[in-house]
């Protein structure tokens, strides 16, 4: 399926609610960021216009802050701790594993749009290393033999 | 004042002098790769570093500020390890490719590896897979080669306000690129003004080398080859060959390019006069007919109008019609030429030889550019491609006779020298206006006030009772400045900043163009600017509407100055284009 990251949409009332105050364009970005789940091309370039800032400017601030994507997040976000626990116990193989098993690289979404692959420095539970989590859920000890179950069961509940 | 002392040697700078101005000063030169003297210093690279007596902290020279007092270093063994180790981590993430390179032999990265004698890569290479962008046929991006200084981007945003390049992402996988994935410089605002490819300090952004094409046309015994040269060429090819910037080599460059086997060789000044000529009717005709398509605005600099296409459509009216000089010699060398000798366009191959990657792109850009019935001019290289392949064909410049031009596109006046200038246009339309407005000389042909590299300068000259005022802008940054004045005034209705505009999109005009030779400075603009002032000075001929040549033109062949004929071969037409086509 070809991904769509094109988006309808008016940002004039946000660049309104933003305008004349400092750091309006991370601000207004934000709020693209959580409404959309990513920044659509066709809004930064409305957003170009409105704001009267490059788009090469706009990109840069993207591009530059993780938080913000330029792709749409997939159904399901996987995101695999390597911090220092998590690493020691194994969770490099568990990110090697769910790349084989959906052929993606980290920071990217399947074809069909179903599962995003982020890898985390942290999660908070590092008693349960390695930890991933998927959509907030929490998986703890995860043995790489695990994870094909694991991804089986959120396939199947699509 | 402050007063310092720089390895011993006490300096007194004004006061905001970084300690690499000051180092210069008293004859010390501190390394550098990421700062140019035309930008703000990024301070990215870290090879300037220098020390305090008593401090181990180190500084960067380009953007450290010399204080009262200071005491600095700026060579000792431990300096020049830590700027080798700088070397060594910067080639780690460079590919070892200087052979192949297009900046192979003028690299600034190549020049201090060699400085400091690097033998052996120090540390493993990672080198990024990014592939290298060809998409506009004009410069040629390798974002392989990048080394993050910044050059690039601050030029493209802060000194054109073009905004084609940016940084995306952070860190280790930092690169150039026009902003998005899979778009393409050619999808982008680039203008192809090249300043990027002139201020790179390796070899992550050159010009599209088309030499190639010009070897084969050459070697085809079937096809008539003409060629000819920009103004600005002839005041800066020298420097490829250790002559002083500013020495004017026109008549060595027609002889090494007979010796090439050029056929004809004519000059682009030729087609600087026409212009004028064409140009100064026009705005002799809006001044007194249609007051309402003032301000007249130049036409000559392809970036400017694709700059103008893609910024500033709604100005499109103001735009002289005109082609540029080079694409009338194209056009006139394919008719009226190859009429008058009798030789079939069809077979007739002419090259540009131009100070810019941009007209590289302009000899396509339209319907009209394929006018005489093929495509006018052929092929479009730099100064810089010109000057190897002059190294190529084994000529030796230094020493080559002198020869002159061949009629009848080659004579021209030093209103036509000055085109390659910022100013030239204007001064040298001017000179022809007054006399056909008010059929008289003026007393001084030099216009001082639109003369130099202020990057606005404006100026009023009385013509029959009226005030003629003009504008001269250079470097795309400061344009804005220039039409908003004009916008403001018809917006509020009323009277005109300005009736004449010159623009030209690199600072100090097509000598400090995107294909000039390497390391320009504002230094090296003012002489390659004295090299035509000098020629201009110096001719008989100071109108380009006396050119006896161009008046032989109009006389057999184009009737009058915008006549139908001329309408049909010498102007142009514009359009509104897209910032992003992506």
């Amino acid at each position: 399926m070809e991904q769509n990251t094109t988006a309808t949409g008016d940002v004039s009332f946000l660049v309104e609610k933003w305008r004349d105050k400092k750091g309006s364009l991370i601000m207004i970005l934000h709020e693209i960021q959580n409404h959309y789940g990513f920044v659509p091309r066709d809004i930064s370039l409305q957003l170009s216009k409105l704001l009267d800032v490059p788009l090469a400017r706009i990109y840069e601030v993207i591009t530059f802050y993780n938080y913000f994507k330029l792709d749409p997040p997939g159904k399901y976000t996987i995101s695999v701790c390597l911090g220092t626990a998590c690493y020691l116990k194994g969770a490099p193989e568990i990110v090697d594993e769910i790349k084989n098993l959906l052929n993606i690289e980290e920071g990217q979404t399947t074809e069909d749009g179903l599962f995003h692959l982020d890898v985390v420095r942290c999660l908070g539970c590092c008693g349960l290393a390695p930890v991933m989590m998927i959509n907030g859920q929490i998986y703890g000890k995860v043995k790489r033999s695990e994870v094909v179950d694991i991804l089986s069961r959120y396939k199947k509940e699509d | 004042m402050v007063k310092a002392k720089i390895n011993g040697i006490t300096v007194n700078v004004p006061e905001g002098t970084t300690i690499l101005e000051a180092a210069e000063k008293v004859q010390i030169k501190i390394p550098t790769l990421c700062k140019h003297p035309d930008l703000p210093p990024t301070a990215s690279c870290g090879i300037c570093i220098v020390k305090l007596v008593g401090s181990n902290k180190m500084l960067r020279a380009c953007c450290t500020p010399i204080e009262e007092n200071m005491d600095i270093i700026t060579h000792d063994p431990e300096i020049v390890e830590v700027r080798r180790t700088v070397i060594e981590l910067i080639l780690s993430k460079h590919p070892n490719e200087c052979l192949t390179c297009g900046r192979n032999g003028n690299c600034e990265l190549q020049k201090l590896a060699e400085e400091f004698g690097i033998r052996t890569s120090a540390f493993q290479q990672f080198l990024p897979d990014i592939p290298p962008d060809t998409s506009t046929g004009t410069i040629v991006l390798e974002p392989r080669k990048c080394i993050s200084c910044g050059r690039c981007v601050t030029v493209c945003q802060q000194n054109q306000n073009v905004w084609a390049l940016c940084f995306m992402d952070r860190g280790f996988g930092t690169r150039i690129s026009p902003a998005g994935d899979g778009v393409s410089l050619s999808e982008s605002p680039c203008v192809k003004c090249g300043q990027c490819s002139a201020h790179c300090p390796t070899g992550a952004i050159f010009e599209n080398d088309d030499t190639a094409k010009v070897w084969k046309a050459l070697q085809d015994k079937d096809t008539y080859c003409a060629v000819q040269i920009a103004p600005a060429v002839r005041v800066a090819i020298g420097e490829a060959f250790g002559y002083k910037p500013g020495a004017n080599l026109t008549k060595k460059i027609y002889a090494a390019l007979r010796r090439m086997g050029f056929n004809a060789v004519f000059d682009t000044n030729f087609g600087a006069d026409v212009t004028i000529v064409e140009e100064a009717s026009e705005f002799v005709q809006r001044f007194t007919e249609t007051p309402e398509k003032l301000p007249l605005i130049t036409s000559c600099c392809p970036s400017w109008v694709d700059f103008m296409e893609k910024f500033h459509p709604d100005m499109k009216e103001n735009f002289s019609s005109c082609k540029s000089p080079h694409a009338i010699v194209g056009v006139l060398a394919k008719t009226f030429f190859a009429k008058k000798r009798r030789i079939d366009p069809a077979n007739m191959f002419v090259l540009s030889v131009m100070p810019c990657t941009s007209k590289k792109y302009e000899i396509t850009r339209s319907d009209e550019m394929y006018s005489s019935g093929y495509q006018d001019v052929d092929v479009s290289i730099t100064t810089r491609e010109l000057a190897r392949m002059i190294k190529q064909a084994g000529i030796n410049i230094n020493d080559i006779s002198e020869e002159e031009p061949d009629h009848v596109l080659g004579e021209y006046s030093g209103a036509a020298t000055i085109f390659g200038v910022t100013g030239g246009v204007m001064e040298a339309a001017l000179r022809t206006a007054y006399d056909y407005i008010t059929g008289g000389k003026l007393k001084n042909v030099e216009f001082e006030n639109v003369r130099g590299i202020e990057g606005v300068k404006e100026g009023a000259i009385p013509v029959n009772g009226f005030t003629v005022k003009v504008a001269v802008a250079h470097g795309l940054s400061n344009v804005e400045y220039v039409l908003n004045k004009v916008k403001e005034a018809k917006r509020a209705g009323k009277e005109l900043p300005y009736h004449f505009i010159e623009v030209m999109a690199c600072p100090g005009g097509c000598i400090g163009g995107g294909g000039q030779p390497y390391g320009i400075t504002d230094e090296i603009r003012k002489k390659r600017g004295e090299g035509l002032y000098d020629e201009d000075h110096n001719c008989k001929l100071r109108y380009s509407h006396e050119n006896p040549f161009v008046k032989k033109l109009y006389e057999e062949f184009l009737d009058k100055p915008l006549s139908e004929q001329s309408h049909h071969l010498l102007h142009t037409t514009y359009v509104k284009r897209p910032e992003y086509q992506k």
